[in-house]
């Protein structure tokens, strides 16, 4: 890099450091308690928890810093990367929360940027930035989870606008959406991947409906969203009429490798152990759950290196491929093994269920981490794509 | 530091690979085992390598090395570990030279290094004394008798201890644990080679009053830590070159065999086990990199990378040399297939420098639990 540019950097980190500790508000440097319950959501109805969660998110806003990178002709902030990794630090450096947290921000916008057309961007792109529209994810059906591609919502042609019947499920906060970007069959008549169509529809519209589902964790976001001859205007496909999946694939990937990087993170696993069970002449005071912690600690930093060396490789040019295929498996199935020993190091105290999530969080957490190698594709679809893509074995009958 | 090989790094890993799979394959391996060779390697190859500067790899300029790093040594290591060439690699530069690099006086290095450097001298070092990996519970003792020191105790599984000129021996001296240079041919050395399933060399060696100077000692028991945890990271480089080349030739079997008319690899049941070979072998690369990364820069967590990279890495060879012989199935069991040779170094390197209950243990320890 040169020395322009370095310094050019050097004053960003400046500027940006005195704007966050000037604009931040005291509690929104605070860890969050309660995950993505904690951060504003936004959409039509959204609501603030607290007079510092508007003022933090408006003025985040007013500068684009929703978005760091995105255009600032559709209400991002236009930063470089390098620019927006210094953000990200200079954030990191006061524990700020992020502003907004949304499906809007994490998957259908960099879908638009890449395939919409110029006035679904200065729509959509401009409405994401500014938290306006909660977005919602309709792909999988009660018959389609694994085989995605065999969805059955079909949005029938009737000129000025389709028709749209079938059911979603796994729609997560589709009570609170405004808007859900869906999978749709256009066509029944071809090879299923290639009848499909990516369509956003107005959760108000007449013929949709939501129910809630619960968990084995107890409370989710997770719902059931059906469609009953829902009309959706023309102009709401994104893409070409049925090559959506190009679209969902493009997302899928997208969703995959941030579900496996979550989850990579290290947490201080001896330092829970100890607190839970305590030592014993300096050693873990269970001598068989000592290796079983350690064995876990470094996997957890196997996935990291390897997440670490992935990006070095991207910065310096090459295609990581391969590298990053494993990545949701690896990073899932670890986090289930590191809950299912969380647990037995808590013994009794952490089989309590309790009244509410946190009364009885690691219990209800464990449960819920089942789930990681089901959503997002599960376990075995991803060996499948490693197997056949990566190692080139021959396609099972 | 990036966690990616350089451009010299990447030049040095493509030319030991193209040497070492023309010069050094596993049938090289195979012949010095049947001709039960007498050396255990091929002192004319070790001369090659020598050439082409393997041995002053490490070495520093100003002791006629090359100061080119452990992130180079490990990519000539990696590539022995594909073809499974028997060398002195790992006793005489990651033991030998290490130990000379790390503890010895000005003098010595002058002395030793650069013979080292030109395969004028191999060295090993004779550590360990029990039935598995117990490198600070020492007996051997260097005491003074009749105004002279002397050594006394036994050795075992003395890496290439029949064929080192030199060995680094460990023993209690003045209630430490010190590190004495002896030569292989004083008097009072009794070396016994031992075969091993790998075929590659180990020796017991005896110490009967062997006389020692003051001057010889080559550091304490914080040298032979530190030598150790290079020892243990140099060696899951080669331990992740044999896991990727069985792996890979087992990839290649499951695409050739026939079963029920198609090839066994399209079956479900043998993609999910090697795909999940595939994902750990891909953690295992990027983790000895970081370590080998971390001896070149003198990182304070060299000792907690080593335990962890000799944990994980001896974890996934074992998994990964077992099932190449069941995919290989009934031929994987002959001795005319190459696929066995793998699985047999594996054990001994999973045990050499210590197992992966051994460094679970170390990684709990160096972590305070």
């Amino acid at each position: 890099m040169n020395d322009t540019l370095t310094d050019k950097l050097t004053a960003f980190r400046q500027e940006t450091a005195n704007w966050l500790e000037a604009n931040c508000p005291a509690s929104m440097r605070e860890p969050v308690k309660n995950g993505f319950d904690d951060l504003y959501g936004g959409g039509r109805n959204g609501v603030f928890k607290s007079e510092d969660q508007r003022i933090w998110f408006e003025r985040m806003r007013d500068r684009g810093w929703t978005a760091p990178t995105w255009p600032k002709a559709y209400g991002g902030g236009g930063l470089s990367n390098a620019e927006a990794k210094v953000l990200k630090e200079e954030m990191a450096k006061l524990g700020c929360r992020a502003p907004l947290w949304s499906f809007g921000l994490m998957m259908l916008g960099p879908a638009i940027l890449h395939f919409g057309t110029e006035e679904q961007k200065q729509k959509y792109i401009r409405e994401i930035c500014r938290g306006e529209i909660w977005w919602c994810q309709g792909y999988s059906e009660p018959g389609a989870g694994s085989d995605l591609a065999g969805l059955q919502t079909s949005a029938v042609d009737q000129g000025d606008h389709f028709v749209v019947n079938g059911q979603k499920v796994w729609t997560s906060y589709a009570d609170k959406a405004d808007m859900i970007f869906c999978l749709v069959r256009t066509n029944p008549d071809v090879p299923k991947q290639r009848g499909i169509s990516f369509l956003l529809i107005d959760m108000k519209t007449e013929g949709v409906s939501v129910r809630p589902i619960k968990l084995i964790s107890g409370k989710s976001p997770f719902c059931e969203t059906f469609f009953d001859n829902v009309k959706v205007p023309k102009e709401n496909i994104v893409g070409q009429i049925n090559d959506g999946w190009t679209i969902a694939k493009n997302l899928l990937t997208h969703e995959r490798s941030t579900v496996g990087n979550l989850f990579g993170s290290i947490m201080p696993l001896h330092e829970y152990a100890v607190d839970a069970v305590g030592l014993e002449n300096g050693k873990l005071a269970d001598p068989t759950l000592r290796p079983e912690v350690a064995r876990v600690m470094i996997n957890s930093y196997a996935l990291k290196f390897a997440i670490e060396q992935t990006i070095d490789m991207t910065k310096a040019g090459h295609q990581p491929g391969a590298k990053s295929s494993f990545f949701k498996y690896y990073g899932t199935e670890l986090n289930k093994d590191r809950h299912e020993l969380m647990l037995s190091l808590k013994g009794y105290e952490g089989l309590e269920w309790g009244e509410s999530y946190n009364e009885g969080k690691l219990a209800r957490d464990m449960c819920r981490t089942k789930g990681n190698s089901i959503e997002g594709g599960t376990t075995e679809v991803q060996l499948n794509i490693i197997a056949k893509h990566v190692l080139g074995l021959p396609k099972s009958k | 530091m990036a966690l990616i090989l350089n451009e010299e790094q990447q030049m040095l890993k493509t030319s030991a690979k193209e040497f070492l799979t023309q010069k050094a394959p596993v049938s090289a391996l195979r012949f010095l085992r049947d001709t039960k060779d007498s050396v255990g390697y091929d002192p004319s190859l070790w001369s090659e390598m020598v050439e082409m500067g393997w041995a002053a790899l490490t070495i520093p300029e100003e002791f006629g090395g090359m100061g080119f790093g452990y992130v180079g040594l490990g990519q000539i290591l990696e590539e022995s570990g594909r073809t499974l060439t028997a060398s002195p690699l790992v006793s005489n530069l990651l033991l030998g030279a290490s130990t000379i690099q790390m503890g010895g006086s000005a003098a010595q290095k002058q002395a030793l290094l650069p013979a080292i450097a030109e395969g004028q001298l191999t060295l090993t070092l004779a550590f360990e004394e029990h039935s598995a990996h117990r490198p600070f519970a020492v007996s051997s003792t260097v005491e003074e008798k009749d105004g002279q020191l002397m050594l006394n105790g036994s050795k075992r599984f003395v890496l290439d201890g029949h064929v080192a000129q030199k060995l680094v021996v460990s023993a209690m001296y003045q209630g430490e644990i010190a590190l004495f240079l002896v030569d292989a041919e004083a008097d009072g050395v009794k070396i016994d080679r031992r075969l091993m399933m790998d075929s590659r060399n180990a020796a017991n060696i005896q110490f009967h009053g062997v006389v020692v100077k003051a001057a010889d000692q080559v550091g304490n028991r914080s040298t032979l830590e530190q030598v150790l945890d290079v020892a243990r990271i140099g060696l899951a480089a080669e331990m992740l070159g044999s896991m990727q080349e069985a792996f890979e030739r087992t990839i290649a079997y499951l695409k050739e065999r026939v079963q029920f008319k198609v090839p066994i690899g399209s079956f479900q049941a043998l993609q999910h086990r090697a795909a999940m070979m595939f994902s750990e072998i891909e953690v295992c690369k990027s983790m000895v990199l970081k370590a080998l990364q971390a001896v070149d820069a003198q990182d304070t967590k060299v000792p907690v990378l080593a335990s962890m990279v000799k944990a994980k890495v001896g974890e996934v060879i074992q998994v990964v040399t077992n099932e190449s012989i069941q995919m290989f199935g009934g031929i994987g069991m002959t001795d005319d297939e190459e696929i066995g040779f793998f699985m047999k170094r594996a054990r001994v390197a999973q045990q050499t420098f210590g197992d992966y209950n051994y460094h679970l243990d170390r990684f709990a320890s160096l972590n305070g639990f």
